[in-house]
């Protein structure tokens, strides 16, 4: 009979095809980066203080009007140094507040650090339990956040930025949140 | 030395990306009865570490699984149900957390893939059982054993 002689090769095409395509759907280095539910949602509301000026607290309201990046950083992550030249630059074109976001971290710490390496930040928010940290669903350092002016996540990046991605993936998000005004 | 080689590997496998090692408050969690107990374990087994991607929310030792742990405690003990303990978690860390994805549109194959693989299977036996009925069988030629 023909057919028993080519079934088991077509079988074997098929598996091959199918692990193939789970190859193919791998092939990106931060693959173990969750995608964010919060994409194309208003940002969660928060009131944090300010990490130079304690008694101050900021919330989502006070910053919507004009986009903003959100920085996930913390002085004990490593690879916020490797990030933070890149993010300096990115700070310095004036495109963008970039906000930071000093996540699970002793004030006194986080200072020294930015003392040490440069503020590249408008603003930083300090989450020192990590409360607030939940609802906007970070689970690592660094994380970056793009919310448009009305509040708005655009985009999310988990890992450190490289100037690769900034143009890849930032600044294209950036320029379609502006443009759908 | 068990739990030093269990230690080693749960950091090799977070070391990638950083996680919080400030504010690391590793009491354990002290729970007010055997039931809420037995429920928080349940419900955590069910729920998938963010940061190491391959452990529960109750076995693993990343310090956001601590918070989330603290976390599932505190809704629990709002009064809260399973289901909304789920959903809360969903709405910020994604689907992912979740060992058993929800039935809907997008998972129908990986709900329904094994059942479709069995009947493919019995498809194919059926086929072959079907095609050896024409045989004869063999006809007795009468000797006697």
């Amino acid at each position: 009979m023909k057919t028993s002689r080519w079934l088991p090769l077509a079988a074997f095409f098929a598996l091959a095809v199918l692990l193939a395509a789970g190859v193919w759907m791998s092939r990106k280095p931060d693959r173990d980066a969750l995608p964010s539910p919060l994409i194309g949602k208003p940002a969660p509301a928060f009131a944090l203080s300010v990490l130079h000026e304690p008694q101050r607290t900021v919330t989502l309201a006070d910053l919507k009007g004009q986009p903003f990046l959100l920085n996930v950083w913390g002085s004990w992550c490593v690879e916020c140094r490797v990030e933070h030249p890149v993010l300096t630059r990115f700070a310095e074109s004036r495109r963008v507040r970039v906000i930071g976001y000093n996540w699970k971290d002793e004030p006194a710490d986080a200072l020294r650090w930015l003392e040490q390496f440069g503020n590249p930040f408008w603003l930083v928010l300090a989450d020192v339990d990590g409360r607030s940290a939940i609802d906007w669903g970070i689970y690592g350092a660094p994380e970056t956040f793009l919310v448009d002016r009305n509040g708005v996540v655009q985009w999310k990046h988990v890992g450190p930025l490289s100037d690769e991605i900034i143009a890849k993936e930032l600044m294209p998000a950036l320029q379609k949140s502006e443009g759908s005004r | 030395m068990r739990l030093l080689l269990a230690l080693l590997l749960c950091i090799a496998s977070c070391s990638v990306f950083a996680q919080a090692n400030q504010q690391a408050d590793a009491t354990p969690l002290q729970f007010r009865d055997a039931a809420e107990e037995t429920r928080f374990h349940a419900l955590a087994s069910e729920l998938r570490c963010v940061m190491c991607q391959n452990q529960s929310l109750a076995d693993s030792n990343a310090l956001i699984a601590l918070q989330l742990r603290r976390e599932v405690l505190e809704l629990m003990r709002d009064g809260r149900s399973d289901g909304e303990i789920k959903d809360y978690l969903v709405q910020r860390y994604g689907e992912f957390v979740l060992y058993q994805p929800k039935v809907e549109g997008r998972t129908w194959l990986l709900w329904l893939g094994p059942a479709l693989l069995l009947l493919a299977g019995a498809g194919v036996v059926v086929a072959i059982v079907r095609k050896r009925k024409p045989q004869a069988l063999p006809a007795d030629d009468g000797q006697e054993w």
